[in-house]
């Protein structure tokens, strides 16, 4: 059982480096392919906790996560990036260095959080949902800093992939909830590709800085 | 109980010696693999002591500038980098000395030799040397603290710093996949090619100006100086290899207890072990590109998230945040 709990948060954890990985990624066709391979270690992470807690239904969810998420939105977004020509280096906020330590500020604090929060639980539990929560808040913190849309549009799919993990660790979200939840991200998906290309339409360019202009904000 | 003594200070001595003697069949082996695949023939396996005897023959030049710093320096790195060297458990757990071989003790040792070679580098006056010695600190800067949260890592996971003690704690609790760790040896390989000055970091064949480091500081020496300072940077790659084996995969070390025959068995492991290191270092080497010098900081800083998220993981499942 132990060694279940094991294979289960090296994933986790897996997950959790991608969220770094895709902070630090400078290009956006590195950070689709970040994000595949996040959405993938996703797909292994709840097949694994389908077949070690013997939960059958979320063999579905794993697969929902694999096709769409690993495959068909970073296949859609490349093609996206290649049609509107932005496949260089993504405008940030603030540097790197300083994405990578306030994402490291926001795990200390998911950690810290947890252990108050789930005090009684059982270890494994907490470490799960700890490394969700993270998860969550990197995805939160990559909309922040990326000023390009395609990018913000990715760190909402990972804060996703974190929501999907922690579901699968707590044991209780039913599969038309799950089910549901995929199909409404998709849809999202479509309106911010439609907002994106209106954007583009309207300031050619998908920085998002370009919006302040309409709103009247100079800088 | 004094012939007990007499083979426990042997094994001791024979480590010593041992990874003296096969520091540069390590390194030979590198290059001989980055060289086949590259469809090169390489030089022959022991080229580095080839290397080695050839330089200590030659006479050794210095520089009118140089201070009593810069002839001192040489034989202090190789003495300081040959004891932390082996220190680091090789084929035995439990070997005489292997209460001196704490990790903190280990990075000390390592930090005050390049804490000379910087210095040394500097000495002269030469512009090359002092961009080498700049550029080594601002690597050494960024490398050392991920060190530091990897060894606080492994020791919150074993109960202890000294490293016969975390490669027991490791044997005795076989496939611990914990996340932790996979972080902790992730950035313990950065830190690892950072401090040998491994491809991604730094280059050690060339002599291109605008790239080099370790290079750069040791422009100056020649002979048997240099016949030091190159044996060092030998042991260094070993000893890191040794360290890795030693933390991540200690399967096949001799224990405490093991006699002469157990000690046998765990030095072939260990050589077996050591070898295929160097051997992966090759293929790793001719698979990526070397990087630009300022884009090395994003490079360590990705070793020191690694040590930090790896330090929050192992509190969190021991629950000790309060």
């Amino acid at each position: 059982m132990t060694r279940g709990y094991e294979i289960s948060h090296l994933l986790a954890g897996a997950m959790l480096v991608t969220s770094f990985a895709l902070l630090y990624q400078e290009r956006i066709a590195a950070v689709l392919k970040t994000f595949a391979a996040q959405s993938i270690t996703l797909a292994l992470a709840v097949a694994w906790a389908a077949s070690s807690q013997d939960r059958p239904e979320l063999f579905i969810t794993s697969l929902i996560a694999l096709c769409l998420k690993g495959i068909v939105i970073p296949v859609a977004l490349h093609r996206t990036v290649v049609k509107l020509g932005i496949h260089r280096e993504v405008e940030k906020v603030v540097g790197v260095g300083i994405a990578l330590l306030v994402g490291l500020a926001l795990t200390g604090l998911a950690q810290a959080l947890l252990l108050k929060v789930a005090q009684g639980t059982a270890s494994h539990a907490r470490e799960d949902l700890a490394l969700a929560l993270a998860i969550i808040l990197l995805g939160f913190l990559m909309m922040i800093v990326r000023r390009n849309a395609v990018t913000q549009v990715v760190g909402f799919m990972s804060m996703e992939n974190g929501l999907i993990l922690a579901a699968t660790g707590a044991r209780g979200m039913p599969l038309v909830v799950e089910v549901s939840v995929a199909f409404s991200v998709l849809i999202a998906l479509f309106v911010f590709a439609v907002f994106v290309f209106r954007i583009r339409e309207r300031f050619d360019t998908i920085d998002i800085e370009a919006l302040d202009r309409m709103r009247g904000d100079t800088r | 109980m004094t012939g007990d003594l007499v083979v426990q200070f042997l094994a001791q001595g024979a480590q010593m010696f041992l990874v003296l003697l096969i520091a540069p069949l390590a390194v030979g082996v590198v290059r001989r693999v980055k060289a086949r695949l590259m469809r090169r023939r390489g030089a022959p396996l022991l080229q580095g002591y080839r290397d080695l005897a050839k330089l200590l023959r030659k006479e050794s030049i210095v520089a009118d500038s140089a201070s009593w710093l810069f002839r001192a320096a040489p034989s202090l790195i190789f003495a300081l980098t040959w004891v932390a060297a082996a220190l680091v458990p090789s084929f035995a757990s439990g070997l005489m000395f292997n209460w001196a071989a704490d990790v903190v003790a280990l990075v000390a040792l390592l930090g005050a030799a390049r804490a000379l070679l910087a210095l040394a580098g500097m000495d002269v006056g030469t512009s090359f040397g002092g961009i080498g010695s700049s550029r080594e600190m601002m690597i050494a800067t960024l490398a050392e603290p991920a060190m530091m949260l990897i060894v606080l890592t492994l020791a919150i996971a074993a109960g202890t710093t000294r490293l016969a003690g975390v490669a027991d704690f490791f044997i005795a609790e076989p496939l611990a996949v914990r996340v932790s760790l996979a972080l902790s040896l992730v950035a313990l390989i950065i830190v690892a090619l950072a401090e040998n000055a491994r491809i991604p970091v730094d280059n050690p064949v060339t002599h291109l100006e605008l790239t080099m480091v370790h290079e750069a500081m040791i422009l100056e020496y020649s002979g048997r100086h240099l016949a030091l300072i190159e044996a060092a940077s030998y042991l260094k790659l070993v000893l890191y290899l040794s360290l890795l084996i030693c933390l991540f995969a200690p399967f096949g070390m001799a224990p405490a207890t093991a006699g002469v025959s157990g000690w046998i068995v765990g030095l072939l492991v260990w050589s077996a072990k050591l070898l295929a290191g160097a051997a992966l270092l090759g293929v790793w080497e001719v698979s990526i590109a070397k990087m630009r010098v300022f884009r090395l900081p994003g490079f360590l800083g990705v070793a020191f998230v690694f040590g930090f998220l790896a330090i929050l993981l192992a509190f969190l499942t021991r629950g000790v945040i309060q």
